[in-house]
C-alpha cells in the first residue's frame, strides 16, 4: 500500500513582519502515504505547527508545492481550502477546541452539517463514533460536563466522522492527565489500523513512540526521518 | 447546511446570553414601538379632525361675501353686505343650478342672550329649515325653525345644549321658556343634539332664530354673512363650485371671475389643508421615532461586533471543520436579523398597546394602518441585515489560523 497521499515539495514559509524575515519552515520535502502513522517532533520554534498549518490547508506555504490527496492545495480558493479541510482532514487540537456548552453529539455532528450530510444519517454516524471512541453514554453532556481526555475523544469522534485521508493531530495530549494521554494514543492506533492516515505532532518522545514513522524538525528543516527504526530519508544540512 | 438549522443555532446562541441579548433587542423595541404609536396618534388625529369637520354637513359648500372696498381701502373678507336672502333663493329656483340639493342663507352675530335669572354671550345664527339639513343639526327635543317661522317672523328661538346649560343648567328642560336677545323675547321651541367638540366655534353653543327674524328684527341688516349649499353628491362639489361662481357672477352683474365679490370655499379645501398640517405632524414625529430605530440598529452592529471578537476562536474552529465564508456570513447575519426582528414583533405589540392606551386617554379614534406594521417588520429586518452585514464580513473573514491561534 504505497499511494502517497501527501506530497511536499521544497515547502517554505517566511513570516514578515515589517521589513524582518522569519523563517518557520524552510525547504521541506517528504512523502506520506496512505495508511501511514507518523509523529513530527521537534523542540518550540522548530517549525512542526507552522508545517502542520499548511499539511492541514489552514495556511498557505509561501514557497513549494503541497499535493494533497492528488490535488494541488496552491492557488485554491478559500471556499475550496474550506470543503479540503472539511472532507480530507481531521483535526485534533491541543486545546480540544470543542464548541462550549454545546453537546458531545452536536459537536461530532458539525463538520458533516458543512458537508451537507441529511440530520438523521449525521446523528446516527455521530452517535456510532462517540461509541466507537467509548463515549456512548454521553451523547447528550455537554462539553463542559466532561474531562478533558473525554474531550479529547470527543474531538477524535469529531476528526474521523467524514472518513478523511488523514487525520492530523497537533499535540493531542498536551492537555491531558498521562493515564489518559495513553488511552487516546490508543485510539490512534486503533484507527491507524483501520487504514486512516495519522499525523501526530509532538514534542514528547512517549508520545511519538507510538507511531511508526518518526519525523524529526530543527530550525524550520527536517533532520531526521525514521520509518520502523530505518532512516529512510535522512537530510542533514551542514549549511550554517 | 441549511438555513433552517443555522437559524436553530443562532437562537440557540442568542440564548446563551439573555441579558445582553435583551438589551440589544430594546432599542429596536423602543424604536418600532415609537415608530407604530406615533404613525398611529398621527392617523387617529387625522381622522378625529376629519370627522370634526365633516360633521359641519356633508358636500358643504359655503359662499363668502368679499372684502369690502372703499376708496381703495381693503376691509376684511366678509365684510362686504352684497350677499343677500335674494341670493340664496335665486340658487335655490334657478332651473340653470342642477348640481345643489339645499340652501342655507346664514347671518350670524356674537350677542348677549338674557333670561330671568342668568344671561349668557353665544353665537346667534339666523337660519333657515335648510340649516338643519345642511349642517347635519339634529334635534333633540322640540322643532326646528319650520318654513312659517321664517315667513311670519316668529319670534322663536332653538338652543344649543351648551346654552341651555349655561342657561337654565344641566338636565332642565327648556321648551317654551322665553330667553331676551337684544331687548326682544323669544319662545324657545326646540334644542340641539350635542355635536360634541370645540375648534372652528363650538357646535353645541349657539342659538338658532329664524333669518328674516335675524336681519328684520334683531340686527337691522338686509344682507347675510354666508351662504352654506349641500352639493347633491361628493362627485358634484367642483361641478357645483363652478355652476354657483357663474351664477352669481352674473346676478352681480360682473363679468371676470378676478372681479367677484364672494368667495366659495368647499368643505374639500378645508379638509385638505387640515389633514396636509397633521400629516406633516405624523411625519415629523416618525423621523424623530426613525432616528431612535437608527441608534437602535447602532446598538445591534455593536453588540455583534462584539460577540464577533468573543468567538473569534470559535469562528476559527468553523472554518477549519470546513465551513465557508458565505456559511458564516449567514449565520452572524441571521442573529442579528434574528434579534432585530424579534425586536420588530414586540415593538409592533407594544407600539399598538400604546396606541389604545394613548386612544383610550384622549378619547380618540383607535387606528392602527396594516400598512405601519409590515413596514415596521420590513424595516426591522432591514436593519438586522443592514448592521449586522459588517460584523458578520467581519467574521467570515477572519484567517482559520489567526481565529485558531488567538487567546
Amino acid at each position: 500500500m504505497n499511494t502517497p497521499i501527501i506530497i511536499t515539495e521544497h515547502i517554505s514559509k517566511v513570516y514578515k513582519i515589517d521589513t524582518v524575515e522569519t523563517v518557520a519552515v524552510s525547504d521541506v520535502s517528504f512523502t506520506v502515504n496512505k495508511g501511514e502513522f507518523v509523529a513530527i517532533m521537534g523542540p518550540s520554534g522548530s517549525g512542526k505547527s507552522t508545517l502542520m498549518h499548511i499539511l492541514g490547508a489552514l495556511d498557505q506555504p509561501t514557497g513549494g508545492k503541497y499535493i494533497l490527496d492528488g490535488k494541488n492545495v496552491e492557488s485554491l480558493s478559500e471556499d475550496d481550502l474550506a470543503d479540503i479541510r472539511n472532507k480530507k482532514i481531521g483535526f485534533v487540537f491541543q486545546a480540544f477546541n470543542l464548541l462550549p456548552r454545546t453537546t458531545t453529539l452536536k459537536n461530532v455532528m458539525l463538520p458533516m452539517a458543512y458537508a451537507g450530510i441529511p440530520k438523521e444519517r449525521r446523528v446516527n454516524l455521530a452517535k456510532k463514533y462517540l461509541e466507537m471512541v467509548g463515549l456512548g453514554d454521553r451523547l447528550n453532556h455537554t462539553t463542559n460536563q466532561i474531562s478533558g481526555g473525554q474531550q479529547q475523544r470527543v474531538a477524535i469522534a469529531r476528526a474521523i466522522s467524514l472518513d478523511p485521508a488523514i487525520i492530523l493531530a497537533d499535540e493531542p495530549t498536551g492537555n491531558i492527565a498521562s493515564a489518559q494521554a495513553e488511552e487516546i494514543m490508543n485510539i490512534f492506533k486503533e484507527i491507524n489500523d483501520k487504514g486512516h492516515t495519522i499525523i501526530v505532532i509532538t514534542h514528547e518522545p512517549d508520545i511519538a513512540s507510538h507511531a511508526k514513522r518518526i519525523i524529526t524538525m530543527r530550525d524550520g528543516k527536517i533532520v531526521n526521518d525514521v520509518k520502523n527504526g530505518k532512516h529512510i530519508n535522512f537530510v542533514h544540512t551542514h549549511k550554517k | 447546511m441549511e438555513i433552517k438549522e443555522i437559524f436553530l443555532e443562532s437562537i440557540g446562541s442568542l440564548t446563551l446570553n439573555k441579558l445582553r441579548t435583551g438589551l440589544a433587542m430594546l432599542g429596536i423595541v423602543i424604536g418600532i414601538g415609537s415608530v407604530i404609536s406615533l404613525i398611529s396618534l398621527g392617523q387617529a388625529t387625522q381622522a378625529s379632525i376629519s370627522s370634526r369637520i365633516e360633521s359641519l354637513g356633508s358636500n358643504l359648500l359655503t359662499i363668502n361675501p368679499g372684502s369690502s372696498n372703499q376708496s381703495g381701502v381693503r376691509g376684511a373678507s366678509g365684510s362686504q353686505t352684497n350677499l343677500t336672502l335674494e341670493d340664496a333663493i335665486a340658487i335655490s329656483t334657478a332651473p340653470e343650478i342642477t348640481t345643489i340639493k339645499n340652501v342655507s342663507p346664514e347671518f350670524a352675530r356674537r350677542t348677549q342672550i338674557i333670561t330671568s335669572s342668568s344671561n349668557t354671550n353665544t353665537q346667534v345664527i339666523g337660519a333657515s329649515p335648510a340649516y338643519s339639513e345642511v349642517h347635519k343639526v339634529e334635534i333633540a327635543t322640540g322643532n326646528f325653525i319650520s318654513p312659517s317661522d321664517v315667513e311670519s317672523l316668529n319670534k322663536v328661538a332653538v338652543l344649543g345644549p351648551q346654552v341651555v346649560i349655561d342657561l337654565f343648567g344641566e338636565g332642565t328642560e327648556p321648551i317654551g321658556q322665553t330667553i331676551r336677545i337684544s331687548g326682544k323675547t323669544f319662545t324657545i321651541i326646540g334644542t340641539t343634539a350635542s355635536k360634541g367638540g370645540s375648534g372652528f366655534g363650538n357646535q353645541d353653543d349657539i342659538v338658532y332664530v329664524p333669518i328674516s327674524t335675524a336681519q328684520k328684527q334683531l340686527f337691522g341688516v338686509n344682507y347675510l354673512s354666508s351662504i352654506a349649499l349641500e352639493a347633491k353628491s361628493a362627485d358634484l362639489m367642483t361641478t357645483a363650485q363652478n355652476e354657483v361662481g357663474y351664477f352669481l357672477l352674473n346676478r352681480h352683474k360682473l363679468s371676470d371671475p378676478t372681479e367677484a365679490d364672494f368667495s366659495i370655499f368647499s368643505q374639500q379645501d378645508i379638509l385638505n389643508t387640515a389633514s396636509a398640517t397633521t400629516s406633516t405632524f405624523t411625519t415629523l414625529l416618525s423621523g424623530v421615532a426613525a432616528i431612535s430605530l437608527l441608534v437602535g440598529g447602532i446598538g445591534i452592529m455593536n453588540i455583534m461586533l462584539v460577540t464577533v471578537t468573543e468567538r473569534i476562536r470559535e469562528i476559527g474552529l468553523r472554518k477549519a471543520l470546513g465551513a465557508k465564508k458565505k456559511t458564516i456570513i449567514t449565520q452572524f447575519l441571521s442573529e442579528a436579523v434574528i434579534l432585530t426582528f424579534t425586536g420588530g414583533i414586540i415593538g409592533v405589540f407594544l407600539g399598538v398597546l400604546a396606541s389604545y392606551a394613548i386612544s383610550v386617554a384622549m378619547g380618540s379614534l383607535f387606528v392602527i394602518s396594516p400598512a405601519s406594521i409590515l413596514l415596521a417588520f420590513v424595516v426591522s429586518v432591514a436593519i438586522g441585515i443592514v448592521f449586522g452585514w459588517y460584523p458578520a464580513k467581519k467574521a467570515s473573514d477572519l484567517q482559520p489560523i489567526e481565529a485558531l491561534r488567538y487567546e
